[in-house]
């Protein structure tokens, strides 16, 4: 069995695509399609980072927005009050979320299934009215960030989004990395496992509540990373744009939508949802508001009917006839 | 030596004493056979184990160390492992992932684990259906790969409820001969089975339930002859 997580990289198809990503950028100079190129691979990366507790441990959470917000939040506040280099925001907002994971999780875990996905969205409501009124991270008013010289210190550029570019590259590069290797290694394993069986799981020696709070852990660290991004590219934050329901909404649509518990699944719903959902917004303006959703759920609806296991079942299928 | 003492095990569902007042010792290295007619306990009394259930009184000591309220994953690690009457696989997994899940049990390396598993696929005659998917196995196969999952483990107790209940002739054969085998390996076991010439061939010594107690303990011969035995379970058949 192939355990090394760089054994990736010996597939030509994954190097090809990779190399055709990273190049991508360079065929248009068009600043907004930079935007749609970066927003696929935040979302893409988000949903690999929901898809370890929603689609391979199979505990689906409508609550990731909370963990987007603390590392969105972590990011500005930190650099607003006390100056600290939104890279290290970004590690403090990981480890925060780690801690309300943990938090959240010890009794969320008790519940099963649907009962565990209400409750998620419970939490996900607290924490944006929690954040909205609350004056020391500016409340429902929101948080822009200080006019600072542009740079990699500072994590911010006004003429060009390239850097931001090569960041969410290099982010959506290692989460691949990471969730490949998981697949293949005992973590992997047993996150399948649980969510199979639970009694099963038990009686192999798996301690579910400790391997589902892992989950929810790395899960919530690599998702408030994306949010720590989001927060530096934005350059503003306020509650309804980083901690709203639409955004947990959106990480589990994607990953549904191309096949949950598999590495490629979260890749290729956002390469499908992420360009649908921008260009609507520019074709139709505010009136479009909404339209990508409604094209999307009868997406999923298709999906859902046809193809259980997204996009990445329908591909086996025609792969194997 | 004795590696496993069961005192005064009570579980109760309401008024229902489902397991009452059993105790029962192993000693290292036998093949216990635990029968009794449909409702007897003998399942509860594996759940109760395996900590699956937690009995409101009683004793379990397996190895030195005492299971009562331990959870099942923590005993699975102390050595005592189960298989499930209704198998519990992982359905959208293949044979070889479903073992490897088990032998994690025991390392973290998943190169030592695969070559584990590869190594029990052969001891239990599954390495040929190592690839397929767990939906496309026989009755069979499903029995075969629960007593793999649970031998992955590397227990020193396997404890199998009904693991041969919907085997042809064949196969029953088969699946008393890997049995033996398990027990040549140092294993010690308990079997609950329905099929009593599986019974009586294998064990050394067999227990008898009826109704949640323990009505009868001792080798096969003298457990076909027990009165009480045949009254409430084996019926006419056996008597002569």
């Amino acid at each position: 069995m192939e355990t090394s997580a760089l054994a990736l990289f010996k597939k030509p198809w994954v190097l090809i695509t990779l190399l055709v990503l990273l190049f991508l950028p360079f065929t248009m100079n068009n600043i907004h399609f930079h935007h749609v190129l970066i927003m696929f691979m935040l979302f893409a990366t988000l949903s690999q980072a929901w898809n370890v507790i929603g689609g391979f441990a199979g505990q689906v959470s409508f609550g990731h927005a909370t963990f987007f917000g603390i590392g969105a939040y972590a990011a500005l506040v930190l650099l607003k009050r006390y100056d600290l280099s939104p890279w290290v925001g970004m590690l403090i907002g990981g480890g925060c979320a780690v801690i309300v994971a943990v938090l959240i999780g010890y009794p969320v875990f008790r519940l099963k299934g649907h009962y565990f996905a209400i409750s998620t969205f419970a939490v996900a409501e607290i924490a944006e009215r929690l954040f909205a009124n609350w004056d020391f991270v500016e409340g429902a008013i929101g948080l822009p960030a200080p006019v600072l010289p542009e740079g990699w210190i500072n994590f911010m550029w006004y003429k060009t989004k390239m850097p931001y570019f090569y960041i969410a590259f290099a982010l959506f590069v290692v989460v691949l990395l990471i969730a490949y290797k998981m697949n293949r290694s005992r973590l992997g394993f047993y996150f399948r496992a649980i969510k199979q069986s639970h009694e099963a799981a038990e009686g192999l020696g798996i301690d579910t509540t400790k391997y589902k709070m892992v989950a929810m852990a790395i899960s919530a660290f690599l998702t408030a990373i994306c949010g720590s991004f989001y927060a530096q590219y934005i350059l503003f934050i306020d509650p309804p744009s980083v901690l709203s329901l639409d955004i947990s909404i959106k990480i589990v649509l994607i990953t549904v939508l191309g096949g949950a518990g598999t590495v490629i699944g979260p890749i290729l719903g956002a390469a499908i949802l992420i360009p649908l959902s921008e260009y609507s917004r520019i074709l139709l303006g505010g009136t479009g508001k909404g339209l990508d959703l409604i094209v999307f759920g009868a997406l999923i609806l298709f999906i859902s009917v046809y193809q259980p296991q997204g996009l990445v079942g329908f591909l086996r299928k025609t792969g194997k006839s | 030596m004795e590696i496993l003492k069961v005192k005064n095990l009570t579980m109760k569902f309401g008024s229902l004493a489902a397991v009452d007042e059993v105790s029962l010792a192993v000693k290292k290295g036998e093949i216990i056979g635990l029968i009794g007619p449909n409702g007897a306990g003998k399942t509860t009394f594996f759940n109760c184990l395996t900590g699956y259930l937690t009995p409101q009184n009683g004793t379990v000591q397996f190895d030195g160390h005492s299971l009562n309220g331990m959870r099942p994953n923590r005993i699975c690690r102390l050595g005592l492992a189960r298989t499930f009457q209704i198998v519990q696989v992982f359905r959208e997994m293949t044979t070889w992932e479903n073992v490897i899940v088990g032998a994690f049990c025991r390392t973290a390396n998943s190169a030592d684990a695969y070559q584990e598993t590869m190594e029990i696929l052969k001891f239990t005659g599954l390495y040929e259906k190592k690839d397929s998917l767990v939906g496309n196995l026989t009755i069979a196969d499903h029995k075969r790969l629960e007593i793999s999952k649970a031998l992955a483990t590397r227990p020193h107790l396997l404890m199998l409820d009904e693991a041969m209940a919907g085997l042809n002739a064949t196969e029953t054969i088969a699946a008393i001969d890997l049995i033996r085998k398990i027990r040549d390996r140092g294993i010690t076991l308990i079997v609950v089975e329905h099929v009593m010439e599986v019974i009586m061939s294998l064990s050394e010594r067999v227990v008898v339930f009826d109704s949640g107690k323990k009505i009868a303990e001792d080798v096969p011969e003298k457990i076909v002859k027990n009165p009480r035995v045949i009254e409430a379970y084996l019926g006419e058949r056996y008597h002569a």
